[in-house]
């Protein structure tokens, strides 16, 4: 990880290749194969982009359409399109690529008549994705003119260019909140953000055909890796924080809790209460927040306890609070909350304790923001670590799943056997073929699950949909609920059935359910649902990647018999017969959907 | 003039990642190895930015080699 997103942008147009080729270097990147179809010039963008995917371990095989046939390569004539098989493709279009603005001298039915001729081209562009090739589409939408012939009229009248293109902006949302597999890259803000003028270069545009200055193209970049690296699971998932002039003014320890600055008082307590604000904001969004800091613990809570504080000792699902090195407490926050160091973003106002984390612990993110806090939530923002794909009930529930098994930790501390304390839990779960209203959540699972992950394929939605109707597969989803509430769907197994074997393609677990019994559970289904169907063996697959060593021995934990390795794959046998016993002792309960 | 030289060849190793690259008053798109159209658009940003100069539209068309890059750029910069 080299943190290409926090490089100056004239470092990353000089260093393009020699960054290039030093990254692409790195071992287990995730392949994903990216056409990019134009509207305008397209190559700086997509040279940024490789740069900062490549950051996040993802090897983008990159396609560009001949300059401005986005349409045409999309609809008309798809066939190198098809041919290059992607995953994604990405319509880069902007305000350029309007064919019909309204005239001038527009009636509101005109207007509308333009807008909606403009949003079919473009549906018409989405469809033909779905049919022909079934991929993730991302598509640009418009950034705001900057000219406007009529002032402040123009985003009033139905002549003007603004109104015309908010209203275009609103079509494309509607569009990608009402289908799961098209996404937006949200130019208008990302332009907006910058400031048109500094986002766009007409010098450039009339010069080369490219629309966007160095920097335009650097923001739309960031702007599509954060989502293209959210859909791969690649976002970050916990906010860790230091206390002392971070999230409060002051050093508690020194001044006392009752002089810290917080509140509405000055200008500095109002900047750490927005900031405090914004943390709460994050967390209720499922984002995990965690301290790190040097303090006595009993002192830092008084500071969380103080009346104008927004963050409650409540809200943190880990409290790491001593006087031992940061590093080493960032890495016992990542074992606790059974995260990887790659999903924790580290705020510290202090220079040098930056500076030791991010060199003992270059996976964790590390903003610098200078000192003053007012600076730091735009960092955060410009950094892109949080980026959600879609905001399911899951990720707005996962604080507080999260806060349960801090909960449940507490709770096994007190009973004589871990298998005491499993019975405890009164587990029931559901294991069963996957169901149409699964299918968007069991996607969502498969492509960001890293570490209970034995084969780490991914599979488009669209992959799972078929093989949900293909006899010749046998797919299980699992959920488990217990007595401190529902995990969710948290476990997928996709087997290949031929003739007498089944093939275990596919096997992940949400860490969230780890050590509960769960992949016993599924493994008992699995086996019962084979006899039903006369299958004899279950050939498992572990593929070791760099984040799934925790699964290393699952196949040998569960009884299976190693047949065999070959590159780097290690083959698992499981004979099966008539009395196959069951494995799972724990989960009382199996409950059907 | 030699000055111009030596500061511009560091940006054109780079940007073409050639790192043993001399770079002549004589080096143009078709005599040097990785100069295509888009590295040139790379080229000229680079240089844009590492003298905080800009060149204007005319300008862009007339800088077809190493030696009228120079000359131009030895105008703006004795004009900031």
């Amino acid at each position: 990880m080299m943190n290409i997103g926090s490089m100056p942008v004239e470092r990353l147009l000089r260093k393009q290749k020699a960054l290039a080729r030093e990254l692409r270097a790195q071992a287990n990147l995730l392949e994903v194969r990216i056409a990019v179809l134009g509207g305008s010039t397209t190559n700086e963008f997509v040279d940024f982009l490789e740069l900062l995917l490549l950051d996040l371990g993802i090897r983008p095989v990159l396609y560009q359409s001949e300059y401005n046939k986005y349409f045409e390569e999309a609809v008309l004539s798809p066939s190198p399109l098809t041919d290059f098989r992607p995953d994604i493709v990405y319509i880069y279009t902007s305000s350029v690529n309007i064919q019909c603005f309204p005239p001038l001298d527009a009636k509101p039915l005109d207007m509308e008549a333009c807008v909606s001729a403009e949003a079919q081209r473009f549906a018409a562009i989405w469809q033909a994705l779905q049919e022909k090739i079934g991929c993730l589409v991302v598509q640009n939408n418009f950034e705001m003119p900057s000219q406007r012939l009529l002032g402040n009229l123009d985003c009033v009248s139905p002549g003007g260019h603004v109104r015309f293109i908010n209203l275009l902006n609103r079509e494309f949302t509607q569009a990608a909140a009402s289908q799961t597999r098209l996404f937006i890259n949200d130019l208008s803000s990302i332009a907006a953000t910058i400031g048109a003028n500094q986002f766009c270069d007409p010098k450039r545009w009339f010069s080369y055909k490219l629309i966007t200055s160095p920097r335009g193209s650097l923001a739309v970049a960031k702007s599509a890796a954060a989502t293209i690296g959210g859909i791969y699971g690649r976002s970050r998932k916990c906010l860790v924080l230091d206390l002392d002039n971070t999230l409060w003014g002051g050093v508690i320890g020194d001044d006392g809790p009752a002089r810290i600055r917080i509140g509405k008082e000055t200008p500095e307590a109002e900047a750490y209460t927005a900031f405090q604000q914004y943390c709460l904001r994050l967390r209720d969004r499922g984002i995990l927040l965690a301290v790190c800091s040097k303090n006595t613990a009993e002192i830092a809570q008084q500071g969380l306890e103080h009346p104008e504080s927004v963050l409650r000792l409540n809200h943190f699902s880990c409290f790491k609070v001593n006087w031992e090195p940061k590093h080493e407490n960032l890495k016992a926050i990542a074992a606790e909350l059974n995260l990887g160091l790659d999903s924790l973003v580290f705020v510290d106002d202090n220079p040098a304790e930056r500076e030791i984390v991010s060199a003992q612990l270059p996976m964790v993110a590390v903003p610098d923001f200078g000192s003053d806090i007012s600076n730091v939530i735009a960092v955060l923002e410009d950094a892109r670590y949080f980026e959600p794909v879609t905001l399911s009930r899951e990720d707005l529930e996962r604080a507080r799943q999260y806060e349960k098994n801090a909960e449940r930790s507490h709770h096994q501390g007190r009973f004589a056997s871990y298998g005491e304390y499993l019975d405890s839990l009164e587990m029931s779960a559901e294991i069963e073929a996957f169901k149409p209203v699964y299918l968007e959540r069991i996607a969502q699972l498969i492509n960001k699950t890293n570490q209970f992950n034995l084969t780490t394929r991914r599979y488009t939605l669209s992959e799972v949909e078929k093989i949900a109707l293909n006899p010749d597969y046998i797919t299980l989803y699992g959920k488990l609920s217990d007595r401190f509430g529902d995990n969710g769907l948290i476990s997928v197994i996709i087997g290949r059935q031929e003739q007498s074997t089944l093939h275990v393609d596919l096997w992940i677990m949400s860490c969230r359910v780890i050590k509960r019994d769960m992949e016993l559970a599924m493994l008992d289904s699995l086996a019962a649902t084979c006899i039903q169907r006369e299958i004899r063996e279950i050939h498992g697959y572990y593929a070791p990647t760099e984040r799934n060593g925790l699964v290393s021995d699952h196949y040998a934990k569960l009884g299976f018999e190693q047949i065999g390795a070959q590159d780097g794959q290690q083959n698992w046998k499981l004979k099966l017969t008539p009395n196959y016993i069951p494995r799972n002792k724990h989960i009382k309960e199996l409950v059907s959907g | 003039m030699a000055d111009i030289l030596s500061q511009l060849e560091p940006i054109f190793r780079d940007v073409l990642d050639n790192p043993t690259l001399r770079l002549t008053r004589e080096a143009n798109a078709s005599n040097t190895e990785g100069w295509d159209s888009l590295a040139h658009i790379n080229l000229i940003s680079s240089i844009e930015q590492h003298f905080g100069i800009s060149f204007d539209l005319g300008e862009l068309e007339r800088l077809v080699d190493v030696g009228q890059m120079a000359d131009l750029m030895e105008q703006k910069l004795a004009a900031l």
